[in-house]
């Protein structure tokens, strides 16, 4: 971890991103995705709903710690996030 | 029935993604990794969670910054798509009076963009400048170095000269690819230039205009060597947009965990830009149906 100053948060930020990143890839494997029109304006693939709902999930997370007060925990925010992922992968 | 999409393709671009990789999305990791410390040296480092977004977030200069970069962006879109759009409609088909007039047009686009900004620093004196001298003798009160309207003005002129003919070559080379036949059938059914526009050729040049909107939007968005140069960001900070206000924190105070936060907020807001207009321009060609 000393190298380049990397920090247990950030790895496992990233290990997320690459686990992320396999699920998607088996699940593509092993059922290939169909195009669907959700709630979103536009037809998406898995994969669309995916980067949709993290862009979202990192808006929603930026709006908490920039709006929240001085002392306040960062978790609200991810779970409301992940909350919003997860309905966007479902129904989206 | 709809098909499952085939995306096996995609396994061709792994070698590419491996390059990448190393130069495009390690240092992306290391800005994250960056973001949430405080470097006071290259030993000694803490862990901040997210303070540095909070403090980036509630920054009065930067909220200024981005709205001011907005504001500069759009002005550049709705003035350089349609102007590119018009001067490739108006540029002559083939023959030497096509080879030159692509000469010409092409010609700031081969300008440095320094040299762009220096040109136009003096272009707009009014002592030695020509622009300057003309404004200053027509009585018009023209200073960019002290009033905000005048650097806004001559900072917008700038770009509209050195990138509109990017999006002229774009719009022509689109609509040099529509055969003639489109333009033989609009005659035998009589339908006005207009029509012709509205029906053959924006729908053919969507491809091309998606391009230009997408590479004129970012590229306006990062601006920074030509209003460093011609401003330096003033009057005060009338013309100091996102880029420059970057390399204020990262270079000129050293403050790497802000600019790291920094830097990835402008990432966030680029990209959800690019995607919202890559989709509202996909969406705006369906209603053509053969587009």
């Amino acid at each position: 971890m000393g190298w380049m100053m990397w920090t247990p948060e950030v790895a496992a930020f990233f290990g997320c991103i690459a686990l992320m990143l396999v699920v998607m890839t088996v699940l593509e494997i092993r059922w290939p995705t169909i195009e669907r029109k959700g709630w979103l304006p536009i037809a998406t693939t898995r994969g669309d709903r995916l980067f949709i709902g993290l862009l979202l999930a990192a808006y929603v997370n930026l709006a908490w710690v920039g709006l929240s007060a001085e002392e306040a925990s960062v978790w609200p925010g991810f779970g409301a996030s992940m909350l919003l992922l997860g309905l966007v992968m479902w129904k989206g | 029935m709809s098909k499952p999409v085939n995306q096996k393709a995609l396994l061709l671009i792994v070698p590419m993604f491996v390059c990448v990789a190393f130069s495009a999305i390690m240092p992306l990791m290391t800005v994250v990794n960056y973001s949430v410390q405080d470097i006071i040296s290259p030993t000694q480092h803490v862990f901040v969670g997210t303070e540095w977004f909070r403090m980036i977030l509630n920054d009065p200069d930067l909220q200024d910054a981005l709205v001011r970069q907005l504001v500069f962006s759009l002005c550049v879109l709705l003035i350089e798509i349609p102007l590119g759009v018009a001067l490739a409609l108006a540029m002559p088909a083939a023959g030497w009076r096509a080879s030159a007039t692509l000469v010409v047009v092409a010609m700031p686009l081969l300008i440095p963009w320094n040299v762009v900004g220096t040109v136009w620093q003096i272009f707009g004196r009014s002592d030695i400048g020509l622009g300057g001298y003309v404004l200053t003798q027509l009585g018009i009160d023209y200073n960019y170095t002290a009033h905000t309207r005048d650097a806004w003005l001559t900072v917008l002129v700038m770009d509209v000269w050195h990138w509109t003919p990017l999006v002229a070559l774009l719009a022509y080379a689109g609509l040099r690819a529509i055969p003639d036949a489109f333009y033989q059938a609009a005659e035998i059914d009589g339908a006005s230039r207009f029509a012709v526009f509205r029906y053959i050729e924006l729908p053919k040049m969507r491809g091309v205009l998606m391009i230009a909107v997408l590479l004129r939007f970012m590229d306006s968005f990062m601006i920074y060597t030509e209003p460093f140069v011609l401003t330096g960001g003033g009057p005060g900070n009338a013309t100091t947009f996102l880029s420059q206000y970057l390399t204020q924190k990262a270079v000129g105070q050293f403050d790497l965990g802000p600019a790291a936060a920094f830097s990835l907020i402008y990432f966030l807001i680029i990209l959800l830009f690019c995607f919202i207009l890559y989709n509202w321009m996909q969406r705006l060609g369906q209603g053509d149906g053969h587009a």
